[in-house]
């Protein structure tokens, strides 16, 4: 049995429906990623699980345990808020010892844990300020322990990283992966920067329209999109529109380029139009480039972005971006000119709708 | 529960204000036995006294007004311009007016501007006139200028000081065509609640011997029964009218802005 | 005075700058100086002053006799009694509307009214209260013809401690409504949020965050509604005449006519004012700026 599972989620405000069937399940240990867009109801969902909302239909367990009727209080949830919420009447130490306090423990343990608490963020020192004496990314930090200070079964981040700059934002971000695995406590992260959810997530909840579009691990949802939205959303994949010709032997065209791909067009029709999807670094121009398939085009832009050569060319009604490394010997693709992108067929994917 | 509780306090709340309001006005048209009548309204506002007294206080407001902007807008914009250093100073003083009574500062004019003195503004009609003119000017100093720092801060001063002396302005042009007509809704504000509290005024006129209408109210109220509740409901209405203007001025603003 | 167009060279026009800078704030300065701060100066120094000019204590020592000292002790008590009581009326008001889950629409008009009978004080508001709870007065009159209720009867006179603080409520509450709406909306949800997350039940966040949050605005605008209350002197003078004796009206009858028979013994009452409300006023602005600085 899953640790934290949501069946048939739902919930509406007023007549508008913001979750819509949502089904989850969660292992004990696990770090899962909400990502969508804003109004896509992952940050609803979140507030569900805490009990600040109540589900218009569908279950929430925890660890065997329905939370129907719990308060928020009751249901030993630890959360950290986008805009840091710390007291600002308590110090580092008290915001740490709150949870602690108000479950009546006794002073030393309190003590001990806080310290603990702080050791873990790395604030030991700063254990007297207030938040208003410390940085974005300072506060978050003594947020992050004063929600684990209780032992929290579940620990949920909302939107935890988006008020703070670039910098602090990527080096927190690891820190918070870092410190999930250490207590293994089961976390779920609502974000909609897919860099973030890709790069700390154990698995990735795509979420669009109240529905989860697509669940898996960061590189299934990165490399195999489900739907064009999840296509999308994550990424910079190229899609690209493509006519049926052989639907039994999967050929297409693309511009007047045939193609062959290696995944089943299903029930499509000669004639009929699919989206294909191609990661920009799936392929190459260099003359010693490797690949069963090619398409050649017109070169429209070319632009240095440091590690890669970002290039941008046109292919029938399509634009294909494609990324090469940059290295002292490489020649950059000048507008106007005619190269040919070689790759391997199985990397175009047939995106549904 | 809680929703009961807020009821509750509302009520509370509410009764506490209409029902004064609800027994001045009750009051004020009971001078004819037994039934309903305007009587003490006519007897009031037929009363030389009350004309003389009300003309006064409401020339006072105005000279009040125009001294007050001509000293605080200028003072106000120079300093956001070229004094920021003394913002902090500035403000606390014009905060002072809050702190020291209006009786205690009316003490010290008495003392200082007498007929013996360097300045001796109590000498003469006029001379105690603009002094009480000044006095209001104090009072109305934190209100005045706390809602024209307000509007300046919300306009680029500098920047559009710059572009009128680019285009030949000086600086009365600059104060009087590009800086007042953009904190004009400030300035009205200002404006109004100086009239309301220069109106009803008691203290500063009765201790400098100013025929002016809150001496006029207290001595109607130490004699009279019904009119002195006549001119109650009058003033509420006078506030009421004031504060009304400035949230209308306000608003025409808002939807002034919310048009560009 | 040099003009802008000159062609001086910079370091040698610098100088001549700074003055004309500082001269745009002249008038204000003057004005100020002369219409504020010296008359004001006037009382302070007068206060510990002999009428030949020298200095003495005599003045200050001559407030504490028992007819000025209980002058003190009243205005004190009526000041605290309505900051104290307006400060709770309109606390439970604001929080009722704020947080009380009442419709939107009714903060708007509650705070334009407030505004409105926050200035609405003088000699008008007494007249108010006269025809309300006076002897013939509205409340009066109905509680004894309806309800057979005699206030008379039961100690209650509009002329007293208890009258008067009644009516300063009037300005005090929608003061308090005025001011602490504010910090009341400088709430955030998410406080309430993160201390029921971590555990709290409604009580504790009340006790343990918002209340303490929220103490330097209630505390400073405590301070500020009894200055406000001290300095009145219109509204009581036209409630009373002179037959309760507080400070402001003790005052205006020493202005008028020197009824303590010592000029300067007047200098010293109003020095008093001062102090008290002075003391009063640095609270109220030590206390908010903390608390701004916690809500930034």
């Amino acid at each position: 049995m899953s640790f934290l599972t949501l069946t048939s989620l739902q919930k509406s405000f007023g007549p508008v429906q913001v979750v819509k069937d949502f089904n989850m399940s969660i292992e004990k240990g696990e770090f899962i990623s909400f990502l969508g867009p804003s109004g896509c109801g992952k940050t609803t969902v979140l507030r569900m699980i805490a009990g600040f909302e109540t589900p218009s239909g569908g279950a929430i367990t925890i660890d065997g345990r329905s939370q129907q009727n719990l308060r928020p209080n009751q249901r030993n949830i630890g959360m950290v808020f986008q805009a840091y919420a710390l007291f600002p009447n308590m110090n580092v130490a008290e915001n740490v010892a709150f949870g602690l306090k108000v479950a009546g423990r006794p002073k030393a343990e309190i003590d001990a844990r806080v310290k603990e608490m702080l050791g873990l963020i790395k604030l030991d020192h700063l254990a007297d300020r207030y938040p208003y004496q410390m940085s974005g990314g300072q506060q978050q930090r003594v947020a992050l322990a004063r929600a684990l200070a209780p032992k929290p079964q579940v620990l949920l981040l909302d939107e935890p990283l988006s008020a703070l700059d670039a910098k602090i934002r990527v080096s927190l971000r690891e820190e918070i992966r870092q410190i999930q695995q250490q207590l293994g406590i089961t976390t779920v992260f609502v974000t909609h920067d897919q860099e973030e959810a890709l790069s700390i997530s154990d698995r990735i909840v795509v979420m669009n329209a109240g529905k989860a579009d697509q669940i898996g691990k960061p590189a299934d949802i990165y490399n195999r999109p489900a739907t064009r939205f999840v296509a999308n959303f994550v990424g910079t994949l190229n899609l690209i529109e493509a006519k049926v010709v052989d639907p039994a032997a999967n050929r297409v065209s693309i511009g007047d380029q045939g193609v062959t791909l290696r995944e089943p067009l299903g029930n499509a029709k000669a004639g009929d139009t699919v989206s294909l999807a191609l990661r920009p670094e799936a392929g190459s121009t260099a003359p010693d480039a490797r690949g069963d398939t090619a398409l050649t085009g017109e070169v429209v832009s070319s632009n240095f972005l440091g590690s890669v050569i970002r290039t941008r060319m046109k292919v029938g009604d399509s634009i294909i971006s494609f990324d090469m490394f940059n290295s002292p010997g490489l020649v950059p693709p000048t507008v106007g000119e005619t190269v040919t992108l070689r790759f391997t067929a199985g990397d175009l994917l047939v995106i549904r709708d | 529960m809680r929703k009961f509780w807020a009821w509750g306090a509302l009520i509370f709340g509410m009764l506490y204000f209409i029902l004064p309001l609800l027994g001045m006005t009750n009051f004020s048209l009971k001078m004819r036995r037994g039934v309903y009548s305007l009587d003490a309204y006519a007897v009031v506002l037929g009363d030389p006294r009350f004309q003389a007294t009300f003309t006064y206080s409401i020339l006072m407001a105005l000279a009040t007004i125009v001294f007050g902007v001509l000293l605080v807008v200028p003072t106000a914009y120079w300093v956001r311009l070229k004094l920021p250093g003394l913002r902090p100073y500035i403000e606390f003083v014009t905060l002072l007016p809050l702190v020291i009574p209006a009786i205690v500062i009316v003490f010290g004019y008495i003392r200082l501007y007498n007929t013996s003195s360097w300045l001796p503004l109590t000498g003469s009609i006029t001379g105690t006139n603009i002094l009480l003119m000044f006095g209001y000017a104090t009072l109305a100093l934190p209100y005045m200028y706390r809602s024209v720092d307000t509007g300046l801060r919300s306009i680029d001063i500098a920047t559009l000081t710059e572009a009128a002396q680019s285009l030949g302005a000086g600086w009365t042009t600059i104060l009087a065509r590009i800086i007042l007509p953009n904190v004009l809704v400030a300035v009205l504000s200002g404006a109004f609640l100086t009239f309301a509290i220069v109106i009803g005024e008691f203290t500063m006129a009765a201790l400098l011997n100013r025929p002016a209408f809150g001496p006029y109210m207290q001595l109607l109220g130490a004699n009279r029964a019904y009119e002195p509740a006549a001119l109650a409901v009058m003033s509420f209405a006078l506030t009421w009218g004031c504060l009304g203007l400035i949230q209308l001025v306000s608003r025409f603003q808002k939807g002034a802005q919310s048009a560009t | 005075m040099s003009s802008d167009s000159s062609a001086a060279p910079p370091p040698a026009r610098a100088p001549f700058r700074l003055p004309l800078h500082w001269l745009g704030a002249a008038p204000f300065a003057i004005f100020v100086l002369l219409f504020l701060i010296m008359p004001t100066m006037r009382i302070v120094v007068g206060a510990f002053q002999t009428p030949d000019g020298s200095f003495t204590l005599d003045n200050i020592r001559g407030l504490f006799t028992t007819s000025i000292l209980s002058a003190y002790w009243i205005s004190i008590k009526i000041s605290i009694a309505s900051a104290l009581l307006g400060c709770l009326i309109g606390f439970s008001v604001a929080s009722a509307v704020v947080l009380g889950g009442l419709p939107k629409w009714i903060r708007g008009p509650l705070l334009t009214f407030s505004g409105v009978a926050s200035n609405f004080a003088g000699v008008p508001l007494a007249f108010a209260f006269l025809a309300t709870l006076g002897p013939v007065g509205l409340i009066t009159v109905f509680l004894k013809s309806q309800l057979g209720i005699d206030l008379r009867a039961l100690g209650f006179n509009i002329l007293s401690f208890w009258g008067l603080t009644i009516t300063y409520l009037f300005f005090q509450i929608p003061l308090m409504i005025l001011i602490i709406t504010p910090a009341l909306d400088g709430l955030k949800r998410e406080w309430r949020e993160a201390a029921q997350i971590l555990g709290a039940t409604n009580a504790q966040y009340w006790r343990m965050v918002a209340f303490p949050i929220l103490l330097p605005s209630f505390l400073g605008t405590l301070a500020l509604l009894f200055a406000n209350a001290f300095g009145a002197v219109a509204t009581a003078i036209a409630l009373t005449g002179s037959s309760l004796s507080i400070v402001p009206i003790l005052l205006f009858a020493q202005i008028r006519g020197d009824v303590l028979g010592n000029p300067h013994l007047g200098y010293a009452l109003a020095f008093g004012m001062i102090v008290v409300t002075g003391i009063a006023n640095t609270i109220y602005i030590w206390l908010r700026a903390r608390s701004e600085r916690w809500l930034k």
